[in-house]
């Protein structure tokens, strides 16, 4: 009742249609794109990182984590301390240290990186663990966001994220702090191919 | 209590006002370097306007085809045509599966339907989980901003609340050990829950699916983590194709505090496995909204708050003294839709110097809106009587030229020689907090006069 209500005051009071615009994709020239996408997570409090190939991974994250425990890894060729197939419940996540996801696309204008439900297995995994790692491949990097939702279907899985860096608030006296209620820290694999 | 009484109280702080002053305008200034470093900027916001229009035009089939997208995906969708109708479906909802504690991102329009005292009289425990909200929350008061609810708050503040709620030490103030404590509790809250509840940025009609975007994450936590998820939405919100996405989303953020993108946008298409996604699509009032000729374009506010960081009235006297949960200068547009009478000072609270407009990503005509609210307000007798008088008198003296030279005579005479409680007492509203200017020997016209007949 509510819903005919609602339809038929919005019939009796809308304007007249407008034509919806055609978007651009807005294309720039963009010399050298992974620079570009690096200088801007390192800004927005994300370490960038590039390596050659994956087999590379294992002994990078011996460096950088070396106190990681329980690590969660949907990545191909990597595998961490968690089955993430074999978890039902995302509670069960909650002690998760490391997760390595891999992304699907990264943004350079604002270095946002897209990840799919199909890529985290779990929804929560990249908001859970305490330290976030996405793989991405240089040539998965577009431009700008019109471009990536060009190539997107964003209803492709059930839940799509763009992920742009750390958890962080500013909500005390505008003061940024990294790590709030999501993961305190975001790592980006640049792989060359 | 009216706006310009509440703001009084708000300025009795001096270092507190400027230091609210300065704080806000960092936002406005961020916003413009992000804003300059994106060429076609001005284009977007084009854009983006223009999408809002042919949304307003087709909001009818536009909420249809959401809806029937969104049920092929597996949500539920329900419909409220009032604060009261969103807070019994949400409850509904809740109590269908016995679920007593509910984790909150923000959402100005739960705000609005006042959902979480509702819902507490219900029984059900609501945790807000933005840090600005959970800040606000454990005060007991409104949000002071959208977009940084907690931003009429200083750090000793915050850090004495903590202590009193949380159990920080005494005296603590380091933002950096607040959040921390905050995580924790928070973290505690999303483990125990039963359901997640947000707000939705987007909805797009094509996909049947929402957008959410936080820079905390804790949208995603609270939702990830229950079976049951549940999307609050203003008719508002409707976007036609998953490509308009890209104009918003570039503006949002940019336009909000200076980043190229929140840190989270999310896209909700489908429940996860085993689980419910409900979304409740609200319209209280906004439909009414969309007949007002003049003031509809209203609807296509995208709550990024760029124009409360702009207006020097809004730093100046802190969101609390609008009187609703969207303040500033979009508020003070909305708001007298909804009830002229009882906001009918919001759109006086203005210098109508029309930044807001300029730095609106949607391209509102904010302050053509203020002055032509201005203008009902008074038809319809809700001015208050000191203005209606004053506003009585300059016009007829404005209207006859001989009053006019004559009143500016006997202004120039008063200001010169009357003693300083004539000037500076109650009745002369621009004698307060500041001096007024020294009264010239003559008038332009005296002035113009003489000059010419020296000329000739």
């Amino acid at each position: 009742m509510s819903k005919e209500q609602i339809l038929a005051r919005i019939r009796a009071n809308k304007p007249s249609a407008k034509t919806l615009p055609e978007i651009p994709l807005f294309p720039q020239e963009v010399p050298d794109l992974a620079a570009t996408f690096t200088a801007l997570a390192e800004k927005g409090a994300s370490r960038c990182i590039s390596l050659p190939n994956i087999e590379e991974l294992a002994a990078l994250i011996e460096v950088h984590f070396p106190s990681a425990k329980q690590i969660a890894s949907s990545v191909p060729l990597f595998r961490g301390t968690l089955d993430l197939a074999k978890i039902d419940d995302p509670l069960a996540l909650k002690d998760v240290d490391l997760a390595i996801i891999p992304g699907q696309l990264g943004v350079g204008e604002n270095a946002a990186i897209w990840v799919t439900e199909a890529d985290c297995v779990h929804r929560v995994l990249p908001f859970i663990t305490q330290h976030l790692m996405i793989v991405l491949y240089k040539n998965q990097l577009v431009w700008n966001l019109h471009e990536a939702y060009q190539q997107l279907k964003i209803d492709e899985t059930g839940y799509g994220v763009f992920i742009a860096g750390p958890s962080k608030t500013a909500d005390i006296e505008q003061s940024l702090v990294i790590g709030a209620q999501g993961a305190r820290s975001l790592t980006i694999i640049l792989l060359d191919k | 209590m009216s706006h310009a009484t509440k703001a009084a109280n708000f300025i009795q702080n001096e270092s507190k006002t400027d230091w609210h002053n300065a704080s806000i305008w960092k936002a406005r200034t961020k916003r413009d370097v992000a804003a300059h470093n994106v060429p076609e900027w001005e284009e977007l916001r084009n854009l983006a306007s223009q999408i809002k229009d042919n949304v307003l035009g087709n909001l009818d089939n536009y909420l249809l085809q959401f809806e029937e997208a969104a049920t092929k995906n597996g949500a539920i969708v329900h419909w409220a045509a009032t604060p009261a109708e969103h807070n019994a479906i949400v409850l509904g909802i809740l109590q269908q599966h016995q679920l007593k504690k509910v984790v909150k991102s923000k959402s100005m329009l739960t705000e609005e339907c006042h959902l979480n005292p509702y819902l507490e009289a219900n029984g059900v425990e609501v945790i807000d989980t933005d840090l600005g909200e959970r800040i606000i929350q454990l005060r007991n008061e409104p949000p002071s901003h959208i977009v940084a609810p907690a931003i009429h708050l200083k750090r000793e503040e915050i850090g004495e609340l903590f202590h009193k709620e949380l159990g920080t030490k005494k005296g603590a103030t380091d933002p950096q050990y607040l959040t921390e404590a905050a995580r924790q509790h928070l973290r505690t809250a999303f483990m125990e829950s039963h359901a997640g509840l947000t707000g939705v940025n987007f909805a797009v009609a094509e996909t049947g699916g929402v957008v959410v975007v936080t820079n905390e994450g804790n949208s995603d936590m609270g939702v990830h983590l229950n079976p049951v998820q549940i999307h609050c939405m203003g008719i508002e919100k409707i976007i036609p194709r998953a490509q308009d996405l890209g104009v918003f989303v570039r503006l949002l953020a940019r336009s909000a505090i200076g980043q190229p993108i929140s840190i989270f946008t999310s896209h909700h298409h489908r429940p996860k496995p085993g689980g419910e996604m409900h979304i409740v699509i609200v319209d209280n009032g906004r439909s009414e909204h969309l007949g007002r000729e003049d003031f509809r374009n209203g609807l296509k506010c995208i709550r990024c708050g760029a124009c409360m960081n702009t207006c020097p009235v809004y730093r100046r006297s802190g969101g609390h003294s609008y009187g609703y949960t969207v303040p500033g200068p979009i508020g003070s547009i909305l708001t007298p839709g909804k009830d002229l009478k009882q906001h009918s000072d919001l759109p006086f609270a203005s210098t109508l110097c029309g930044s807001c407009s300029d730095v609106c990503p949607v391209k509102i005509d904010i302050h053509e809106q203020l002055y032509k609210w201005r203008q009902i307000i008074a038809e319809e007798g809700h001015l208050n009587k000191s203005k209606t008088w004053s506003m009585r008198l300059a016009g007829k003296v404005l209207s006859h030229p001989k009053a006019y030279g004559f009143f500016g005579k006997m202004a120039r005479m008063a200001l010169r020689y009357m003693p300083r409680i004539a000037i500076y007492n109650g009745l002369n509203e621009w004698g307060k907090e500041r001096e007024l200017p020294e009264a010239p020997q003559q008038s332009f016209k005296e002035w113009y006069q003489q000059n010419q007949a020296k000329h000739e």
